[in-house]
């Protein structure tokens, strides 16, 4: 048991290391560094124009998409040389945010179910940032339920005519392109009647327009589509399988190892090292070490189950399930984490203004942007299926829907 | 990075997994918990010849040599049979506190005897609430006699010897406290066996009447020795409540898949699966907090400390978790005599207390941490 490198593996980080060091955006580190959940970064800087200028100099030398093949874009490299890039990469990371789901889901779905040529054009500026891709799967009947979809897409000629309206879609306000799943045939099973796209997001007829959310800001959208026009050649998989091409989609979107989720404690711990109550130091106070220990060990626990990850990645084995605990474990964590610094400010916990709050607002901007952890990329409740399903090995859910025609499932009126 | 046990490690674990299914069945543990036995005698004969007990003793003290790590895969198998032998006692406290503290001679005269199961070991911490602390210690050391009362002692009843702290001082410093080493069987101490919450695991009372017993370290260092022995059988400690946790699981899991009620397995509700689930999350978090700690102590690294903390916590916490939901899982079957599932209850709050309860040990971490921080 130890925590050293393989010769190949320091090498690679030390020239990884070397890179960074002489070529990233060095003046935005501090900012970057002390951002957490639910704060914007870079004040008078445009983040995105920031992003895609980091994104494209990576490219340029070979360190985006590190585990692609060269001839999309990426460097061939090994899953741990992947993870070795996130851990020196460090905060520098934060700006791979607008490329998450492009990256993670979009290019994977593309490389396994687009045409060579397709894949030759489209996925090296997505690797490098010059185009960005969105996920248009979710919709107002089909969250958790993704398959419950209704967006419709009818073929005419060699065209697919798209109608219809997806929601809680992460940065399609900047997005050029988009995969679209769509239901092709309402008379089968909902599973069965699926079809999957890529798509033009300037093409005629999409219309985007952004969700206020409960925290005030705006990261998702809802999309509409009015007669948008789609050539069959992007199509992505058979017609009617596009269920299962979701599924790569979905499986490469929980596949995300190392980079580390944000559970709030070095900032929680930090923040009552120098908090003073009215009887001394916040940190001095029973109750404060108590919840303080208890938020310590899920974090460790974390941390070290990653590291478990990592270590079968170094051995070339496929990692256990046990990293399926990250999302559900920090999701909750954060808020929990969020209201007790609140708390630990009395009345004046109120207040977030970042010249009256405590830490400028940190753990009020944190409180106000958890819920949505809770519930983007798979709900609490869907996570713990997932985990006694397909871990613990228990039987799936008793489906009533399952056999039964898409357009004769009951809608309570809804259309 | 290699955050892992290694194929030769992970072989002796399943050589251990393999020896308790034999060799420990419930119905070997139903044994002492009817108290028919105070420990399972044969066992304890057979984890000797298995060279279990002196795994990490090394060879030249009749012990296999190996290290740490091999006893922390053991431990674990240990917590998952609930073993009702005075493993923790012997091996995590006593055989510990001789490695870090004994003499040539006293290392000589007893750890031989633990690696062959000829001798059982303790340590008398603890008189009465409270946890440890060196101003809660009263038994009195004087001219090589002891003279007070230590319980609870972990084993105390069937132990031959025990490492005790005693009083050497009255300065109010932790130099006040002394380890000792005493011969039980060799008269001036008396011990009666204390009913206590899990039965598998005796407790006792000993009275120290003006026994002899030699020094075990230098005069003063008790408290130190004792903090650095308390975090060794912590991360110890730890694997049998992560063994115990997954066994829990285990349990409730598949009973989850073989109850039908309402026409279904019950473990088709998602009221059941994400009990489960949950149980399955605090369980990997522990482990992975133990392998870290497992780390440390393998390689004494600076940070044991903390990581002895940690894993303490998180391994106590889902114990707890999974033996309560567990039983939970099991509906009223779960709360009778004849199922097993109050067997692990019973464990996994008996060894939540024994090192030091939960709150003792949340005040250690957040100190240990907070030591780091200012470093």
């Amino acid at each position: 048991m130890n925590f050293d490198d393989t010769p190949q593996e320091a090498a690679f980080r030390a020239e990884a290391k070397a890179w960074i060091q002489a070529n990233a955006p060095k003046q935005y580190e501090e900012e970057l560094r002390k951002s957490s959940l639910g704060r914007s970064v870079l004040k008078g800087a445009n983040i995105l124009e920031v992003a895609k200028a980091w994104q494209k100099k990576k490219a340029d030398a070979g360190w985006a998409c590190l585990h692609w093949p060269k001839e999309y874009g990426g460097r061939g490299a090994s899953p741990i040389e992947r993870v070795i890039w996130q851990q020196e990469e460090g905060p520098f990371g934060k700006l791979s945010g607008m490329f998450i789901i492009g990256h993670g889901m979009c290019g994977p779905t593309m490389m396994a179910f687009a045409g060579e040529e397709q894949k030759r054009k489209y996925l090296p500026p997505l690797a490098s940032g010059e185009k960005v891709w969105c996920q248009l799967f979710s919709e107002p009947a089909g969250g958790s339920d993704v398959a419950g979809l209704r967006t419709r897409a009818e073929k005419k000629g060699d065209d697919w005519i798209i109608n219809g309206q997806k929601i809680w879609t992460s940065g399609a306000h900047y997005s050029d392109y988009g995969i679209l799943l769509t239901r092709t045939d309402p008379t089968v099973p909902k599973h069965k009647g699926l079809t999957m796209f890529f798509l033009d997001m300037k093409s005629p007829g999409v219309e985007v327009r952004p969700i206020k959310q409960a925290s005030g800001q705006s990261d998702f959208n809802e999309v509409y589509f009015t007669d948008v026009k789609i050539p069959d050649s992007q199509r992505l998989g058979a017609v009617n399988d596009g269920w299962n091409v979701s599924l790569t989609t979905l499986m490469n979107e929980r596949m995300s190892i190392g980079a580390g989720v944000a559970t709030g404690f070095p900032e929680l711990f930090d923040f009552c090292n120098s908090l003073m109550l009215e009887d001394g130091p916040a940190i001095e106070d029973r109750s404060v070490r108590s919840r303080l220990a208890n938020y310590a060990v899920k974090a460790s626990g974390l941390r070290y189950t990653s590291m478990r990850a990592i270590s079968a990645l170094s051995k070339g084995e496929r990692p256990g399930p046990e990293n399926s605990i990250g999302k559900l474990v920090a999701g909750s964590m954060v808020q929990e984490v969020a209201m007790y610094a609140l708390d630990l400010q009395g009345a004046a916990g109120v207040l977030s203004g970042p010249d009256d709050a405590e830490v400028a607002g940190k753990f009020q901007a944190m409180l106000l942007r958890a819920p949505g952890t809770r519930v983007e990329g798979g709900t609490d409740e869907i996570m713990r299926n997932i985990i006694a399903e397909r871990v613990l090995g228990l039987p799936g859910d008793i489906r009533v829907d399952k056999d039964v025609p898409f357009n004769q499932i009951p809608t309570k009126g809804r259309a | 990075m290699n955050f892992d046990f290694s194929d030769d490690q992970k072989q002796m674990r399943d050589a251990a997994r393999k020896f308790l299914a034999e060799q420990c069945p419930p119905k070997a543990v139903r044994e002492v918990l009817d108290g028919k036995a105070a420990y399972d005698k044969k066992l304890w004969q057979g984890l000797a010849e298995m060279g279990f007990l002196g795994v990490a003793i090394p060879e030249e003290f009749g012990g296999a040599g190996a290290g740490h790590l091999e006893l922390c895969v053991i431990a674990e198998e240990m917590g998952r049979a609930n073993a009702p032998v005075p493993f923790s006692s012997t091996v995590y406290l006593a055989a510990e506190a001789l490695l870090l503290a004994g003499s040539d001679a006293q290392k000589r005269k007893w750890l031989p005897k633990i690696a062959s199961g000829e001798a059982i070991g303790t340590l008398a911490l603890f008189e009465g609430k409270g946890n440890p602390s060196p101003k809660a210690i009263k038994l009195q050391a004087s001219g090589g006699t002891l003279s007070g009362v230590k319980k609870p002692v972990p084993d105390g009843a069937i132990a031959d010897f025990a490492v005790v702290a005693a009083r050497t001082g009255s300065s109010g410093r932790d130099s006040d406290i002394s380890l000792f080493l005493i011969d039980l069987k060799a008269g001036g101490v008396e011990a009666k066996s204390l009913t206590n919450v899990d039965p598998t695991r005796g407790q006792a009372e000993l009275t120290f009447k003006n026994a002899k017993a030699e020094p075990l370290g230098a005069a003063g260092e008790g408290w130190s020795i004792l903090t650095q022995v308390l975090d060794r059988a912590a991360v110890l400690l730890a694997f049998e409540q992560v063994g115990g946790s997954d066994r829990a699981l285990e349990m409730g899991r598949d009973y989850a898949l073989d109850r039908i009620a309402f026409g279904r397995p019950i473990g088709s509700f998602q009221a059941v699966k994400h009990i489960l689930a949950d149980m399955y999350v605090s369980a990997t978090l522990a482990r992975s907090n133990c392998y870290y700690g497992a780390w440390a102590l393998s390689t004494n690294a600076s940070e044991l400390p903390e990581a002895a903390a940690a894993a303490r916590i998180s391994a106590t916490q889902a114990f707890q978790h999974c033996s309560k939901n567990n039983i939970q899982v099991h509906g009223g079957m779960g709360f009778t005599w004849e199922f097993d599932c109050h067997m692990y209850y019973r464990r996994a709050n008996t060894t939540a207390l024994t090192l030091g309860s939960l709150s003792y040990w949340e005040d250690q971490l957040i100190d240990r941490m907070r030591k780091k921080n200012a470093a």
